[in-house]
């Protein structure tokens, strides 16, 4: 009886959360920092045409491509922070404090700052020459935490490295800061800052392709996930192999921070704070329902603050790292002072 | 008739490869054999390799030298998939299942028999409530793992490894950390196990007086003596376990099947005494306070001491009689002499 109970518990919150995901996102398509009247959105969409050609324009070309990078990225941001929280056994991992993603901010850098010379000369287009810098930075920094997690059995620690890897990141990244053009620094610093706008509509289906590659390489771990809850021991006693799922979890949480990273810059909290939002609704953390649900709530989460970014209209945006932190950081103080009537917490 | 091992090895050498050709030999030249429907304990003094030859037998780690069998076949050439089928472990690990349900664990030790997104069968279903109910924890099933006991713990552990259907189930100190009622009720449940399900179980433990009542088999292991097997009251009877700690102060009392503290008595004390536990316990206390007990009272002796009842204990010194009504009344004549 009870177990049935279980069952529609996280059904209904699924398809609970589904509503809701499916609600801010045509949300995002009527709000936004040029107030267009609903009606004329409706009729941009139907393909009507619009009072102001200008409207149907931002509509088209800024707002859906807009929606569709916060869902995938909030997706992707809070399933590569869930799947570094299992790997690692600790609950405070996420894309961001173990430097993943200024792992890839020191390749978006580097292909950045040190200008076109090395792009050119690699033959890449500047954006696929930025996501692939982003995505060789986030593997090395990965790679290198899933080394001396090798000897460094203590998580805690492990996690202090990842710090410390994070800040000898930066520290390269201000190098490259300082001996780059007032113009190249600019355009880094607008990108550091986050921003759910980079992705245009002809660059869509690849960002779109990236994502849902790593997000489906999450799904098919969940069974090893779960087994990982025991440690590696006890998984490796179930049949898991320790070493694959190790790989395809470095490349899931790689593909998945670094091409978000790429396109939106560095977004802070997501990928720290919705796996604990995911955990405190649904009272579990079995990965055959943690894993939908975190992908639902990380989409949830930044859809809403692109909304909130917005709202100062015609003043301009909000940079998204303004805001995301207003969700993240409360969840995490409350989850720690809470730690000890939390479940999952406790062995 | 004697069974076949389902574990057997020959001259195997256990220890670590540190790099290289260096190798840390912890054991060499042991002879294993471990019997299906059996508890076996293996008992040793803190490093004496009781975990190394556990992960040494587990595929965890491989032997310097030498080859396991398991039912026939080399542990080398078992593969990842099958062994998680034949060699179930219960750990001391940390883990983080907090926020799983007593039943989602049980249910991790069907992964070895679920498809690629481990989802359950009917079977599947059935083997779990069977291996719940195997271990008592049937009426546990919605809890979280979280809420409960550390007793209760070990046997959710213990349920995960009986629904991974292995013949051989290896246990790590499954009893460390226990409270007295649950070191017994987790012995009992293995030993239950072992018996009703006919599994080779073998687990170590310091809990010497649990192993030597529920142990089918005993294997001693120690740095001197290395590796010895038997049935438990033949390495009893045969004074092995006096060799388990052979440079600690302590001694092996086969009548109560416990470790003693031996102490060089100065004083000697003639007792006579007809009720066996009365006995025990006026020696024990005789002990404790530097007296060697006689029972012969042929060998003539400074002092005597005769029983007949907890409150009425005759107390005689060179010819001087005094009756003494507790065991603290002579405590204190015998403290009253050192002054």
């Amino acid at each position: 009886m009870n177990k049935n109970s279980n069952i529609s518990r996280s059904t209904l919150l699924i398809v609970g959360l589904t509503i809701l995901t499916i609600l801010l996102w045509v949300c995002n398509l009527f709000i936004g920092s040029v107030d267009i009247p609903a009606a004329e959105v409706v009729n941009a969409l139907t393909g009507q045409p619009c009072e102001k050609e200008s409207w149907r324009y931002i509509i088209v070309e800024s707002r859906i491509p807009q929606a569709i990078t916060a869902l995938l990225a909030g997706c992707s941001l809070a399933v590569a922070g869930l799947l570094l929280q299992t790997t690692f056994n600790n609950p405070l991992a996420g894309p961001s404090i173990l430097g993943i993603d200024t792992g890839a901010a020191l390749g978006v850098a580097v292909v950045m700052l040190t200008g076109g010379s090395l792009v050119a000369s690699a033959g890449f287009s500047g954006f696929l020459a930025t996501i692939f810098g982003a995505f060789i930075g986030a593997l090395t920094v990965l790679a290198v935490i899933l080394f001396f997690s090798t000897f460094v059995r203590n998580n805690l620690m492990l996690l202090i490295i990842g710090m410390m890897v994070g800040y000898l990141t930066s520290s390269l990244i201000s190098l490259l800061n300082f001996f780059a053009s007032a113009n190249q620094v600019h355009a880094y610093t607008m990108w550091g800052m986050g921003n759910l706008s980079g992705v245009s509509l002809q660059q869509l289906p690849g960002y779109t392709v990236a994502s849902v590659c790593g997000l489906i390489i999450a799904f098919m771990l969940s069974k090893p996930l779960n087994a990982m809850l025991l440690g590696t021991r006890y998984a490796e006693n179930l049949g898991v192999n320790i070493a694959l799922t190790r790989n395809l979890l470095l490349l899931a949480t790689g593909l998945l921070t670094a091409t978000t990273t790429a396109f939106c810059g560095p977004i802070t909290f997501i990928g720290l704070s919705v796996p604990h939002i995911a955990r405190l609704l649904l009272r579990s953390s079995n990965h055959n329902t943690l894993l939908p649900v975190t992908m639902l709530c990380g989409a949830i989460v930044l859809l809403l603050c692109n909304i909130i970014s917005t709202l100062p209209g015609n003043n301009g945006i909000i940079p998204i790292n303004a805001v995301t932190p207003l969700i993240g950081a409360p969840v995490i103080i409350y989850v720690i002072v809470n730690q000890k009537k939390i479940n999952y917490f406790n062995g | 008739m004697k069974s076949t091992p389902v574990i057997s090895a020959q001259h195997l050498d256990i220890g670590y490869r540190i790099g290289g050709e260096k190798v840390k030999c912890v054991h060499s030249n042991l002879n294993i054999a471990l019997y299906a429907g059996e508890l076996t304990c293996l008992l040793g003094a803190n490093g004496a390799g009781k975990s190394t030859l556990l992960r040494t037998l587990s595929g965890a780690q491989p032997p310097l030298s030498g080859e396991i069998m398991i039912n026939g076949n080399s542990l080398r050439e078992i593969g990842r998939h099958k062994l998680s089928q034949t060699i179930g472990l219960v750990l001391t690990d940390k883990t983080a299942i907090g926020g799983l349900t007593v039943r989602e664990v049980v249910a991790l030790g069907r992964q070895p028999h679920t498809g690629f997104f481990g989802r359950l069968s009917a079977l599947d279903n059935k083997v779990v409530d069977s291996s719940l109910d195997a271990c008592g924890i049937a009426d546990k099933g919605d809890r979280y793992m979280a809420s409960l006991s550390d007793g209760e713990r070990q046997k959710v552990m213990i349920a995960k490894a009986l629904a991974q259907e292995c013949p051989i189930v290896l246990l790590d100190e499954p009893t460390a950390f226990l409270d007295i009622v649950s070191r017994i009720e987790v012995m009992s449940l293995l030993h239950r196990i072992a018996t009703e399900h006919h599994r080779a179980i073998l687990l170590s433990t310091h809990d010497i007086e649990q192993a030597l009542v529920l142990s089918d088999r005993l294997w001693l292991l120690s740095r001197e003596e290395g590796l010895t097997t038997g049935v438990t009251e033949d390495l009893i009877l045969s004074g092995s376990l006096n060799n388990l700690f052979p440079h600690s102060d302590i001694h092996f009392d086969p009548l109560h099947g416990s470790y003693y503290p031996t102490v060089h008595r100065n004083k000697s004390v003639t007792v006579v005494c007809q009720d066996e536990t009365l006995l025990h316990w006026t020696i024990n206390l005789l002990n404790r306070n530097d007296y060697g007990a006689s029972l012969d009272t042929t060998i003539p002796c400074n002092h005597l001491i005769q029983i007949e009842k907890p409150n009425h204990i005759i107390w005689q010194e060179d010819g001087k009689t005094t009756t003494l009504h507790s065991f603290e009344e002579l405590v204190q004549e015998i403290k009253a002499k050192e002054v």
